[in-house]
């Protein structure tokens, strides 16, 4: 491939609402510069996860290379990157554009403006980019893409007259995005003899391969051959293979100059020696600084993973691992429960983001896991002094020690059709949450801000908000920082032992509610034993909430003839089976789902 | 065990699919037919019983057991035709126990003649319940008083070994109206009693009504008689225990109970694993360790039979593996109340059983599951209440 020219480069990234159509469109696009023939076109080609695809968002970011002839007779190298739309993955977005010049901002054209829309653009700003909005989904009959562009002037403060008003799922008018894109978006500027200073904005492990390094190049060139350095981690390495992307596949090139997005392999032994958001430079000739980075994203909410079968733990941590270098918001360390045997605290962006990991050890590395109710960090002030910011409800001091707690709490601006406003704010009410105001977009939207505890919007806030919004709402959120809050433990107690992984931290208020529902729950979870098993809630050595399952009665087959044998004994195996899936604690044979049956209490 | 043959004694199951009407609890392969479909049926099932004339030359048949469906539907001239294949083809053994299944309402003083000719010496009446508004529910054909008729019948034609199926646990059914029908069926005297405690299975209209999950009948069924409840249905059959034990029937196994003597050898073969092999649609066999099951749609059994493709009636087989028989051995054996022998597993396997089993033996014993007594290991009441648990502990994979 010959030299491109730093002016017909673009690197740019769509961002957009969840649904709002930003994959359909990185589609099209590729689509439609001939990247893939129509034949090779899978549907959604960027989102390459298995899990991706079924659940129809993106979850990584996701780079490809296209080349466009453009109306003006030259030849464009696009640089296309997806990126997340949920919000709990905001943090690989902001690493997207960090990489970025431009970015394409997607519109439903019936929908309008939403709470991720502004969240995101706002984000795009912050790093410089130029914005450039499109208007989606105009072949809807509801589609109204006049009102939608005074929205986006009005409300985000950007011009949007000469928007292309387009189909992404049809095809219409694609062409003038891809014109404006070479018209909208700035070229990058880099010096290429200048010393390498590269930005990591994405990595993953390949069997073959090793560590590939996603970088996109700010000054200089970078070759096979090149010895490297890691700004932040110090290593260094001799780069084996650089390339680019194509639509799914890696495709070497000789060199990557300034400007150029692409990624480098090389003979990187241990997988946290690139780390994302580290300047990748040369080490005979180093630039004179790093490039500024991310922001290090916390984790917010926190679970247990365990292996189902503890044989498995170096497996796990194997493959938590992996994950973790391309999903650095994922944070993990060792801890033992005594149900759940060895296992590790995970630290995740959000309620989606612990499921998606958990399905992708899951399918990917084949784990079978046990997981814990989710938490957040609560603070803890001692008596004494102390402070300690508790990730574990087990290890929770005793009552008699704490001075007081704070939880995390939440700025969260939902965005909702006045008619179910009343509905909205109930349901925030119920979660503890403070009125801050609301902002009217246009007669029939408003913008309600609430200040809620992060603890009570991990579980189920996104759907139940769904659910009372017959699926209009939309709604985003920022941490707050923290606030003193009247916290307890709740323990639950199976035949009068305590186990460690069922207790959680909940409000003092509900903690009754909660016990009685999860003391509910647990009944028909635990199936019948030898023995009569008492469930009992506790706050400390109070019983708040009781059930019983009863012992065990009758489980015999009438008949057993010739013809039952088989069968009778597939039946016997499954019922082995279904013993295997259950974790003993003291004299008690609990299913691995009772764990996250806590999760579930909203349910009925 | 080794491969070398040391029991040369079969035992044959023939199953008849057809009957007047479905049970609204029956899960059989069985259902009714045409006179024309039941006779293509029958040659089909005499060819292949002949085909077997070689492969069985070896072996003596202690015992034959015509079941279904309901065997009673077929006219003389069939059931003559099938003993005579039978007797064609197999080595009978003179004292050989040959039973039948059959429903009142199904059967004349002809037949019952024709059977006696034909050598069948054991009956097994299909009775339920002497309740006729129970027997209604269930969906069975006939009433207390069809069964009275073919029962006295039956006698006077000297049937000497007959046994009555009865249901316990019928929807509805109360404590009292069960040991009714116990004593009154105790008091006619038969040899054996089968008493089972009701199964709502799949596919059954029974399974509609009570399905899986006593919690949602219980909410369904405000107009429809209930399921008695775990609690009542475990007192039935320890009364049922106690009352037949005074009336000198004693219980061999979970569900049947016999006169000294009277115990069905047909069916302890099943518990005993001995060699058997089933004639007719979807009949099951075990010969020399190897388990197969006959295909299951019938007009696919005549076409195979009658174009001579016996082999291709097998749908399923498996060779059990030295483990899957030391399972069997345990949760077949178990269903016997005098248990299984310590002896008998060690002369079969060639290992002691506490070298096998012993910690799953040990903490059975811990939970009075099971007790020894002499060289046996037996359930114990609790045990055969939770005879599943106790059992499925025996699987080792």
């Amino acid at each position: 491939m010959a030299i491109i020219e730093q002016n017909r480069i673009r690197n740019f990234c769509i961002i957009a609402h969840i649904d709002h159509g930003k994959s359909t469109l990185a589609d099209r696009i590729i689509e439609k510069t001939g990247t893939l023939t129509s034949r090779e076109m899978q549907s959604q080609v960027l989102d390459n996860m298995e899990l991706e695809r079924e659940r129809g968002i993106t979850i990584k970011a996701q780079a490809v290379r296209i080349v466009y002839n453009a109306d003006n007779g030259e030849e464009y190298v696009f640089n296309l990157i997806d990126t997340p739309g949920h919000v709990d993955f905001n943090y690989e977005v902001s690493r997207s554009l960090a990489a970025c010049n431009g970015a394409i901002l997607v519109v439903d054209a019936a929908q309008g403006v939403e709470a991720q829309t502004l969240a995101n653009v706002y984000l795009a700003l912050d790093h410089d980019l130029d914005v450039m909005p499109v208007i989606n989904k105009i072949d809807l009959p509801s589609a109204d893409p006049d009102r939608v562009i005074d929205e986006i002037e009005d409300v985000i403060g950007i011009e949007a007259h000469d928007a292309p008003l387009i189909s992404a799922k049809t095809g219409i008018n694609i062409e003038a995005v891809l014109e404006q894109i070479v018209t909208k978006i700035p070229a990058p500027v880099g010096d290429k003899s200048a010393p390498l200073q590269a930005l990591i904005f994405d990595s993953l492990y390949d069997s073959y391969k090793g560590v590939i390094v996603f970088c996109r190049i700010k000054e200089g060139t970078v070759r096979k051959g090149t010895e490297i350095l890691m700004m932040a981690t110090g290593a260094k390495a001799e780069v084996v293979e650089v390339g680019y992307f194509g639509a799914g596949q890696f495709i070497p090139c000789d060199e990557l100059d300034a400007g150029m997005v692409g990624y480098i392999t090389a003979s990187l032994k241990n997988v946290k020696d690139t780390r994302v958001g580290d300047t990748v430079t040369e080490a005979e000739r180093p630039c004179a600084e790093p490039l500024p980075g991310y922001k290090r994203v916390n984790p917010m909410v926190y679970c247990g993973l365990y292996p189902a079968d503890g044989a498995k733990y170096p497996d796990l941590r194997d493959a938590l691992e992996k994950l973790q270098l391309n999903d650095a918001a994922l944070q993990f360390e060792a801890e033992t429960s005594i149900a759940l045997g060895f296992g590790f605290r995970c630290g995740f962006l959000g309620l989606l983001h612990l499921e998606i990991v958990q399905e992708r050890l899951e399918r990917e590395y084949n784990l079978d896991l046990v997981t814990t109710a989710p938490g957040v960090i609560y603070k803890v002030y001692k008596t004494n002094g102390e402070k300690i910011e508790l990730t574990n409800p087990s290890n929770l001091p005793d009552p008699a020690e704490i001075e007081y707690m704070e939880e995390p709490m939440v700025s969260a601006e939902i965005m909702v059709t006045t008619e179910f406003i009343g509905p909205i704010m109930t349901l925030c009410q119920e979660r503890r949450g403070q009125y801050e105001g609301t902002e009217y977009i246009e007669t029939t939207r408003a913008l309600l801000k609430y200040k809620l505890p992060l603890n009570e919007i991990i579980y189920d806030f996104f759907d139940a908000l769904k659910s009372r919004s017959k699926g209009y709402a939309s709604f985003d959120y920022e941490m707050l920082g923290y606030e003193r809050a009247e916290l307890v433990k709740l323990d639950i107690l199976l035949n009068k032992e305590e186990v460690d992984a069922l207790s959680f931290i909940v409000h003092a208020s509900t903690a009754y509610e909660r016990g009685r529902k999860m003391c509910e729950k647990l009944k028909k979870e635990i199936p019948r034993q030898l023995f009569e098993i008492p469930i009992q809630a506790a706050i400390g050595s109070k019983v708040i909430a009781r059930e019983t399952v009863k012992a065990m009665r009758k489980d015999v087959l009438a008949k057993c003839y010739g013809g039952d044998i088989s069968r009778k004994r597939k039946l016997l195996e499954k019922q082995k089976e279904g013993k295997k899936r259950m974790r003993q604690v003291g004299n008690v044979e609990i299913p691995q789902k009772a764990f996250m049956s806590v999760l579930k209490l909203d349910d009925e | 065990m080794t491969n070398k043959i040391k029991n040369q004694n079969l035992q044959l199951y023939l199953h008849i699919p057809f009957c007047v009407r479905k049970c609204a609890y029956c899960d059989f392969l069985s259902g009714p037919a045409g006179a024309e479909e039941i006779e293509r049926y029958v040659a089909a099932m005499m060819e292949e019983i002949r085909s077997y004339r070689q492969q069985y030359a070896g072996y003596e048949v202690s015992t034959v057991f015509l079941g279904g469906g309901t065997p009673s539907i077929l006219t003389e001239v069939q059931m003559e035709g099938v003993f005579s294949a039978l007797r064609e083809t197999f080595r009978i053994h003179e004292d050989a126990e040959i039973s039948i299944e059959m429903n009142p309402g199904t059967v004349t003083r002809e037949k019952l003649r024709c059977y006696r000719k034909a050598g069948i010496n054991r009956l097994s009446i299909g009775l339920q319940s002497v309740n006729n508004e129970e027997l209604k529910l269930l969906g069975r054909i006939h009433t207390m008083e069809d069964f009275l008729s073919t029962y006295r019948m039956a006698r006077e034609e000297k049937f000497t070994n007959i046994n009555i199926d009865l249901i316990s646990a019928i929807p509805g059914q109360t404590t009292e109206s069960w040991l009714h029908t116990l004593k009154t069926v105790a008091d006619l005297e038969p040899e054996h009693i089968s008493a089972y405690s009701l199964i709502v299975e799949e596919g059954t209209p029974f399974f509609k009504q009570y399905g899986e999950k006593e919690e949602t009948s219980v909410l369904q069924s405000s107009d429809i008689p209930k399921l008695p409840d775990e609690e009542d249905e475990r007192i039935i059959y320890k009364d049922t225990e106690k009352f037949l034990k005074e009336r000198k029937y004693e219980r061999y196994e979970i569900s049947n109970y016999a006169k000294p003597g009277y115990e069905c050898r047909h069916n302890l073969g099943y518990w005993q694993r001995e060699n058997y092999l089933g004639i007719g649609l979807g009949a099951a066999s075990m010969i020399e360790n190897r388990r197969f099951t006959h295909l299951t749609d019938r007009a696919k059994y005549v076409e195979l039979i009658e174009k001579n493709q016996f082999k291709q009636l097998i749908e399923e087989q498996e060779n059990l593996t030295l483990q899957a028989q030391m399972e069997e051995f345990m949760f077949l054996g178990l269903r016997e109340m005098k248990g299984i022998s310590k002896e008998k597993f060690a002369e079969v396997f060639g290992k002691q059983i506490e070298s096998v089993y012993g910690e799953i033996l040990r903490t059975l014993r811990n939970e009075h599951l099971i007790v020894d007594e002499k060289n046996f290991i037996r359930l114990t009441e609790y045990g055969i209440d939770i005879s599943n648990y106790v059992m499925s502990q025996f699987l080792i994979s």
